[in-house]
C-alpha cells in the first residue's frame, strides 16, 4: 500500500468536517465530489500496481462520484431553486462536536478489531467507520432532500473505503455493482426531490410527515 | 554566543514587520493595486516611537502596563522557539507550557489596558480577544502536545528539531492535522481574515484593532511591534511543522527564512480570498481546530 | 507537639477571653487577634520542622473509654496541611480585627472573634487527630464554628440560607463520613488510624465502597461537582477573613481527608483515571460558572472549585503513574497537586482579602457597581490584580509553575500510560488548558471590571483605601505569591516528606529529580521580571513628554459615561451563548403589559443549576410527601412526650426480643 493513503484517508476525515460544519449547501456538495475524487486515488494507490482494471474502477469511482453525481445534485439546486442554508435540526457545533466523538470513537474501537496485519496500522478502517457515522450524521439531522441525498454519499463512501481493504480479494465486478446500486439510488432520490418538490413546493422531508394520515 | 544564536535573535528582532508588509503588500496585488511599500511597517513603527503621547485621565498605570507586557512576553515565547531546527536560545522540558502561556500573559494586559480606557468600543474588542482566544488556547496546546507525543519530548527545541522530518514518515497524517490546526491559531491568534480584520480599526465586528484605539505613540509603536513578533513566534512554528527540512547548516536558515515569506504570502492570499467569518462562527472555527488537533493526537497515540 | 498543644490552648483561651471583654470591641478582638497570631507562630515551627525532614511527632491526649485513646499526631501528610493553615489562620486573624472593626457599634465582635480563632483550633486538631473518634468531634467543632461566621450578617436572608444550605450540606458528608469510619472500624476492629493502617488486607469491593464514601464524604468539603452547591452560597456570605480561610485552608481539609484515608486502602488502578476525572469535571464547571458570576466573592468561590478539581486532576496522575509503576509521571502530578494546593492558598487568600478590602471600601460586592478602584484603592487593586494573574496561571507568578507540572504530568502520562489511558491524559491537556484560558478570561473579567475604567455607581466613586492593617496582610501574601514564583525548586523540596508518605519511596526520589527543573523554571521567572521592568523603563523613557490630560478618545465620542463602560455581563456573554442552556444565568423578564404597564423589571440570576435544576425540584418532590405526615405535628407538648415514650418502649422491646444488650 502506498506511503500517500493514510494523509488521504486524513483529507476525507476532514472533509466529513467539513460536511458537518458548514451552512451552505454547494459547500456540502462539493465536500463530498471531493470525497469521491480522493476515493478515486486511493483505489488506484491501494493496488500494488497499476493495471486496466484498477485504473477504469479509479477513473469511473471519480467520475460518478466527483463529477456526475453533484453536478446532477447542483443542477437539481438550480432547478428547483432551492436555497442554500441546510438547515440542521441541530446546531452546527453540536454536529461537529458529535462527529468528532464518533470519529475518536472510531478510532479507538478500530484498535481492537482483528485486522489483518497489513490493515492493522492503517486509518482505512476507522476512516471508513468515521465516514459511516459522519454519513448517518448528516441523513439524521439535516431537514432537505437534498442533504438526505449527500447523506447516503457519504455513508456508500464509508462503505467504499472499507471495501479498499479487501481490494485484493474482491472481484471488480462487486465494487461496480456498488457503484450501480448508488447511481440506481441516487436517481430514484432525485426523481423523489422532484415529486416533493412538485407536491409541497419545497424540499423539506419533515413536510413527508404529512402523508402519514 | 554562538553565530546561530546572533541569527536567531537579528531574525527574530529585524524580520517581523517584513511579514506585515509582505501580507499587505499580496492582498493589494490580488486587489491590483501597488500597495504600500514593503518596509512599511518599519517606518510606521519608527515614527511612532519618536511620537508624543496622550493618556486619557481615566487611565491608570494598567494602560502603560499592557503594551510592554504584550511586547516583552512575543520577544521572550520567540526565545523558545527553534527557528528552523536549530536550537532555540532557551530550552527545557515543558518549555511548550511557558510557549503557550506568555501569550496568555501579554494577552491579560492587554485586555487590562483596553477596559482601562472605560470606553465601551474597548470594552467589546477586550471581550471578543478575551473569549476567542480562550478558545484558540486548546487548539494550541493540542496540537503541541500531539507533537510533543509524536517525537517522545516536551520542550519545543527537541520536537521541532531534526527528528521532525522523521516524525513526518511514521505520523504524516497527524501532523496534517496538526499544521491546520496551527495555522487556523495563527490566524486567529494574530487577528488575521477570517477571525478578525488587521486592516480597519472603525468596524463594530472588530477584534485587536478595537482595543488598542485609545493608544498612541511609543506605546502604540510597542503594540504594533509586539503584534508582529507574535506573528513570526507562532508563524515559525507553523513553518517548521510544514517545512521540517534542514539539518543544523546554514541552508536550513535560508529555508526557514523563504519559508517565513511564503507564510506571509499565503497570509496574504487567504485573506484574499476569504471574507471575514461573521462573529458569531468564529467559535465553530476554533473549536474545529481543537477538533483537528485532538485527532492529531488520537492518532499519534492509539 | 507541645507547639502545636500550646497554639490550641491559645487560640481558645484568647477566644473565651474576647468574649468576657465583649464591651470593649476594640480590646476583644485585639487579644484575640493577638492570640491567633501567636499560636499562629507558635504552632508553626514543629510543623515546618516535621515537613523538612524533622521526625514525626506523636502524643496521647486522654483516654476516651470505650473509643479507645485520644492520639495526636503530626507526619508529613498533617504538616503539609498544617502550614499553609497556620499562616494563612495568623494573616487572615490579623486582617479580620480590622474588618470586624468596621461593624463596631452595629454588632458585638467578641463571639465572632471567638469562633474564629474556634475554627483555626479545630482545624489544627482535625489534622492532628489520630483517632476516627477524635477527627470526626473536630470536624463538627469545625463545621459548627464555620457555620457561626458564615451567619455572621445574619440580618440578611440570603446569609441565613446560605448558612443553612452549609449547614445541612456538611451533615450530610458527616454522615458519609461516619459511614466510613464505622466500616473501617468493622474490618479493622480499632477507631485509631494506626490500626486502620495495621488492618489486614481488605476486599476490592469494601474498598471500593469505602473510596466512594471518602470522595463523597469529603468531597462535600472540598466541593467536588455535584456536592459543592453550599461553597458559593458561604463563602460570599461569610465575612472576607473567613472567606479566605475556608476558601484557603477548609475546603484543603476535604482533600486531606481524603488522602489521609486512601493511606488506609489497598491502592487500585483505577483511583487514578476515576480523580481525574471527577477533577476535571470539576475544573470545568467550576470555571464556567465562576465567569458569569455578578458578585465577586462568588466569582471567587467558583474559582475554588475550579482549583481543587485542578488540584484533584494531580493526585489522579500521582495514583495513576503510581500503580502503573511509572515513578516520574506519578512525582511530576503529585507535585502538581500539592504544590497547586500550596499556591492555591496563597492566591485565594490574597485575593479574598483583597475582594474583602474593596467590599470594605466601596461597599458593594456586585461588579455592575464597582469600577475605578484602581484609582482610589491603589494598595488593593494592586493585590487584586496580582492574585488575579496568579490564579490565571501565568508567569511569572505561582500559579504558573504548578500548573506547568500537572501539564507535565498529563503529557508524560500520555506518553507513558499507551492506549486508551494515554489518549485520555493527552486529550485532559486540552481540558486543563481549556480550564486554563477560561480561567484567564474570568479574571479579565472581574479584576477588569471591578478594578479598571470609571467607578459604576456613587458608592465605588466615593471608596477608600483599607488601612495598612488590611493592605498590610495582603502585601504579605502576594509578596509571598512572588517569592513561590522565583524559588519553586525550595518550596518543592519542602514536599518530599509528604510525597513520600503518600506514594512510596520511589515516587519521592523521582520528585526529588524534578527540584532542578523547577529552579530553572524560578529563574527563568526572574529573568522574566527583568525584562518586563527593562520594557517598562524603555517606554517611560520614550514617552518623556508630559502627557496631556484628556478624556478617553473613544473613536471621537464626545462624552463618555461610567454607564457606557462595557459591563461585567457583557464581557462574559460571547461565551455564555455557547454554553448549554442549562448552564446559564437565569434570566428573570417582567415586561410591562396592559395600557398602563406597571413597572416591568429585567434581572438576572446566577444561582448554581445544579441548586436550581437538581436538588430543589428533588427536595420539593419530598416535601410534598412528607407534608402527608403532618398530623403528627401536634403542637402539644404532651404529645412529643408520648412520641418520646413510645420510641423508648419500642427501643427496649426490641432489645428484649432480640437477646439483651450485648456486653
Amino acid at each position: 500500500m502506498h506511503a500517500a493513503v493514510d494523509p488521504l484517508l486524513v483529507l476525507v476525515l476532514l472533509l466529513n468536517f467539513q460536511l458537518l460544519g458548514t451552512s451552505r449547501l454547494r459547500s456540502v456538495i462539493f465536500s463530498s465530489a471531493a470525497q469521491g475524487v480522493l476515493l478515486g486515488v486511493m483505489a488506484l494507490l491501494v493496488h500494488a500496481e497499476v493495471t486496466a482494471a484498477s485504473v477504469l474502477v479509479m477513473v469511473s469511482t471519480a467520475v460518478v462520484k466527483g463529477l456526475f453525481i453533484p453536478g446532477m445534485l447542483l443542477r437539481a439546486m438550480r432547478d428547483n431553486a432551492i436555497r442554500r442554508e441546510v438547515e440542521p435540526r441541530i446546531g452546527y457545533l453540536p454536529s461537529l462536536v458529535l462527529g468528532a466523538a464518533g470519529t475518536g470513537a472510531a478510532l479507538l474501537f478500530a484498535g481492537t478489531l482483528p485486522l489483518a496485519a497489513e490493515h492493522a496500522g492503517s486509518l482505512l478502517v476507522p476512516a471508513s467507520l468515521a465516514t459511516v457515522l459522519a454519513g448517518f450524521l448528516v441523513l439524521v439531522t439535516r431537514r432537505k432532500a437534498i442533504t438526505q441525498v449527500v447523506g447516503y454519499l457519504v455513508l456508500e463512501n464509508g462503505i467504499f473505503i472499507m471495501g479498499l481493504t479487501l481490494l485484493e480479494a474482491m472481484p471488480l465486478l462487486v465494487e461496480m455493482g456498488v457503484l450501480l446500486d448508488l447511481f440506481v439510488g441516487i436517481f430514484v432520490m432525485g426523481i423523489i426531490i422532484n415529486h416533493i418538490t412538485r407536491e409541497f413546493s419545497s424540499m423539506d422531508t419533515a413536510r413527508l410527515s404529512a402523508l402519514k394520515d | 554566543m554562538s553565530p546561530h544564536l546572533l541569527v536567531h535573535w537579528a531574525l527574530v528582532l529585524a524580520m517581523p514587520p517584513l511579514l506585515l508588509g509582505l501580507a499587505t503588500k499580496t492582498k493589494a496585488a490580488f486587489a491590483g493595486r501597488v500597495g504600500p511599500p514593503l518596509f512599511q511597517p518599519y517606518y510606521d513603527i519608527v515614527k511612532l516611537l519618536r511620537k508624543g503621547s496622550v493618556f486619557s485621565r481615566t487611565t491608570s498605570w494598567v494602560f502603560r502596563a499592557g503594551p510592554v507586557v504584550g511586547l516583552v512576553t512575543a520577544v521572550a515565547a520567540t526565545g523558545l522557539v527553534p527557528l528552523g531546527g536549530h536550537p532555540a536560545p532557551l530550552s527545557f522540558e515543558g518549555d511548550l507550557v511557558l510557549f503557550a502561556y506568555l501569550f496568555a500573559l501579554g494577552r491579560f494586559f492587554t485586555v487590562a489596558a483596553a477596559l482601562d480606557t472605560g470606553s465601551a468600543f474597548e470594552g467589546m474588542g477586550a471581550a471578543r480577544e478575551a473569549a476567542f482566544s480562550a478558545l484558540a488556547e486548546p487548539a494550541l496546546f493540542l496540537a503541541l502536545v500531539s507533537l510533543a507525543r509524536a517525537s517522545g519530548s516536551q520542550s519545543l527545541t527537541s520536537m521541532l528539531g531534526c527528528g521532525l522530518a522523521n516524525v513526518w514518515a511514521h505520523a504524516g497524517a497527524a501532523l496534517l492535522l496538526v499544521a491546520v490546526s496551527l495555522f487556523i491559531v495563527l490566524l486567529a491568534e494574530n487577528s488575521r481574515i477570517p477571525v478578525d480584520d488587521p486592516t480597519t480599526h472603525l468596524e463594530l465586528t472588530m477584534i485587536h484593532e478595537v482595543m488598542v484605539l485609545d493608544h498612541g505613540g511609543p506605546a502604540l509603536g510597542f503594540i504594533e511591534y509586539g503584534a508582529a513578533v507574535k506573528l513570526f513566534a507562532l508563524g515559525a512554528i507553523v513553518v517548521r511543522v510544514a517545512v521540517p527540512f534542514g539539518t543544523n547548516a546554514w541552508a536550513a536558515w535560508g529555508i526557514f527564512a523563504a519559508a517565513m515569506l511564503g507564510l506571509a504570502t499565503a497570509i496574504g492570499v487567504v485573506e484574499s480570498v476569504m471574507a471575514r467569518l461573521r462573529l458569531v462562527q468564529v467559535p465553530l472555527l476554533l473549536v474545529t481546530a481543537c477538533l483537528l488537533s485532538g485527532f492529531g493526537i488520537v492518532l499519534v497515540a492509539r | 507537639m507541645t507547639g502545636l498543644s500550646l497554639a490550641v490552648g491559645l487560640l481558645g483561651l484568647s477566644g473565651l477571653a474576647a468574649v468576657f471583654l465583649n464591651g470593649s470591641p476594640r480590646l476583644a478582638t485585639g487579644v484575640a487577634a493577638l492570640g491567633a497570631v501567636a499560636a499562629c507562630a507558635a504552632g508553626l515551627w514543629p510543623a515546618v520542622s516535621v515537613l523538612t525532614g524533622g521526625p514525626p511527632l506523636a502524643m496521647k491526649w486522654v483516654s476516651a473509654g470505650a473509643f479507645g485513646d485520644f492520639e495526636l499526631g503530626v507526619d508529613p501528610l498533617s504538616a503539609f496541611f498544617l502550614v499553609p493553615l497556620l499562616g494563612l489562620g495568623g494573616v487572615t486573624a490579623a486582617y479580620g480585627r480590622e474588618y470586624l472593626l468596621a461593624y463596631q457599634g452595629r454588632k458585638w465582635l467578641g463571639p465572632p472573634a471567638l469562633f474564629f480563632n474556634l475554627l483555626v483550633a479545630s482545624m489544627v486538631v482535625v489534622l492532628t487527630a489520630r483517632t476516627a473518634v477524635l477527627f470526626l468531634i473536630a470536624w463538627e467543632v469545625m463545621s459548627l464554628s464555620a457555620y457561626l461566621l458564615v451567619s455572621f450578617d445574619d440580618e440578611l436572608p440570603e446569609v441565613r440560607r446560605a448558612g443553612w444550605v452549609f449547614l445541612i450540606c456538611a451533615h450530610l458528608g458527616l454522615a458519609c463520613l461516619t459511614a466510613l469510619f464505622l466500616l473501617l472500624d468493622q474490618h479493622a476492629h480499632g477507631l485509631s488510624f494506626s490500626a486502620f493502617l495495621s488492618a489486614p488486607p481488605m476486599g476490592a469491593g469494601l474498598s471500593a465502597g469505602l473510596f466512594a464514601l471518602a470522595v463523597v464524604g469529603f468531597g462535600v468539603k472540598a466541593g467536588f461537582v455535584p456536592v459543592h452547591v453550599w461553597l458559593p452560597e458561604a463563602h460570599a456570605a461569610a465575612p472576607s477573613h473567613v472567606s479566605a480561610l475556608m476558601s484557603g485552608v477548609l475546603i484543603k481539609l476535604g482533600l486531606y481527608g481524603l488522602l489521609r484515608t486512601l493511606t488506609f486502602l489497598p491502592r487500585a488502578d483505577w483511583w487514578g483515571p476515576t480523580l481525574i476525572v471527577v477533577g476535571l469535571s470539576g475544573a470545568l464547571f467550576g470555571i464556567t460558572l465562576a465567569l458569569y458570576q455578578r458578585d465577586l466573592k462568588r466569582v471567587l468561590a467558583y474559582s475554588s472549585i475550579e482549583n481543587v478539581g485542578l488540584v484533584t486532576v494531580g493526585l489522579g496522575i500521582a495514583f495513576w503513574g503510581a500503580s502503573r509503576n511509572l515513578p516520574a509521571v506519578a512525582a511530576l502530578g503529585a507535585l502538581g497537586a500539592l504544590l497547586h494546593l500550596w499556591n492555591h492558598v496563597l492566591m485565594k487568600g490574597l485575593l479574598f482579602l483583597a475582594a474583602g478590602s474593596g467590599v470594605h471600601g466601596a461597599g458593594t460586592r456586585d461588579l455592575e457597581r464597582l469600577g475605578g478602584l484602581v484609582k482610589r484603592m491603589p494598595h488593593t487593586a494592586a493585590a487584586l490584580l496580582v492574585g488575579s494573574v496568579a490564579i490565571a496561571g501565568l508567569p511569572p507568578l505561582n500559579g504558573f509553575v504548578s500548573e506547568w507540572l500537572l501539564y507535565r504530568g498529563l503529557i508524560g502520562g500520555g506518553s507513558a500510560f499507551g492506549g486508551a489511558g494515554g489518549v485520555l491524559s493527552l486529550l485532559s491537556v486540552g481540558v486543563v488548558s481549556g480550564v486554563g484560558g477560561l480561567t484567564a478570561l474570568c479574571f479579565m473579567r472581574a479584576s477588569g471590571v471591578a478594578l479598571l475604567g470609571q467607578a459604576r455607581s456613587d458608592a465605588a466613586a466615593q471608596a477608600h483605601e483599607s488601612s495598612a492593617w488590611m493592605t498590610g496582610p495582603m502585601w504579605l501574601l502576594a509578596a509571598l505569591a512572588g517569592a513561590a514564583a522565583l524559588f519553586p525548586g525550595r518550596l518543592a523540596a519542602a514536599l518530599a516528606g509528604t510525597i513520600g508518605q503518600l506514594f512510596g519511596a520511589t515516587v519521592r526520589a523521582s520528585a526529588t529529580a524534578e527540584l532542578s527543573g523547577l529552579t530553572r523554571l524560578g529563574e527563568v521567572g526572574f529573568w522574566l521580571w527583568v525584562a518586563l521592568g527593562a520594557a517598562w523603563v524603555a517606554l517611560a523613557w520614550l514617552v518623556r513628554a508630559p502627557a496631556p490630560e484628556v478624556g478617553t478618545w473613544d473613536c471621537g465620542y464626545a462624552a463618555p459615561t461610567s454607564r457606557m463602560q462595557y459591563t461585567a455581563r457583557s464581557f462574559s456573554q460571547l461565551f455564555e451563548d455557547l454554553l448549554p442552556s442549562a448552564l446559564r444565568a437565569r434570566a428573570v423578564l417582567r415586561a410591562p403589559r396592559s395600557y398602563f404597564p406597571p413597572a416591568g423589571s429585567y434581572a438576572t440570576q446566577c444561582d448554581d443549576p445544579l441548586t436550581r435544576g437538581l436538588y430543589l425540584p428533588f427536595i420539593a418532590s419530598w416535601a410534598d410527601r412528607f407534608a402527608r405526615l403532618r398530623w403528627l405535628q401536634q403542637g402539644h407538648l404532651h404529645m412529643y412526650l408520648l412520641y418520646i415514650l413510645v420510641v423508648v418502649v419500642l427501643a427496649l422491646a426490641w432489645v428484649g426480643w432480640t437477646g439483651g444488650v450485648p456486653p
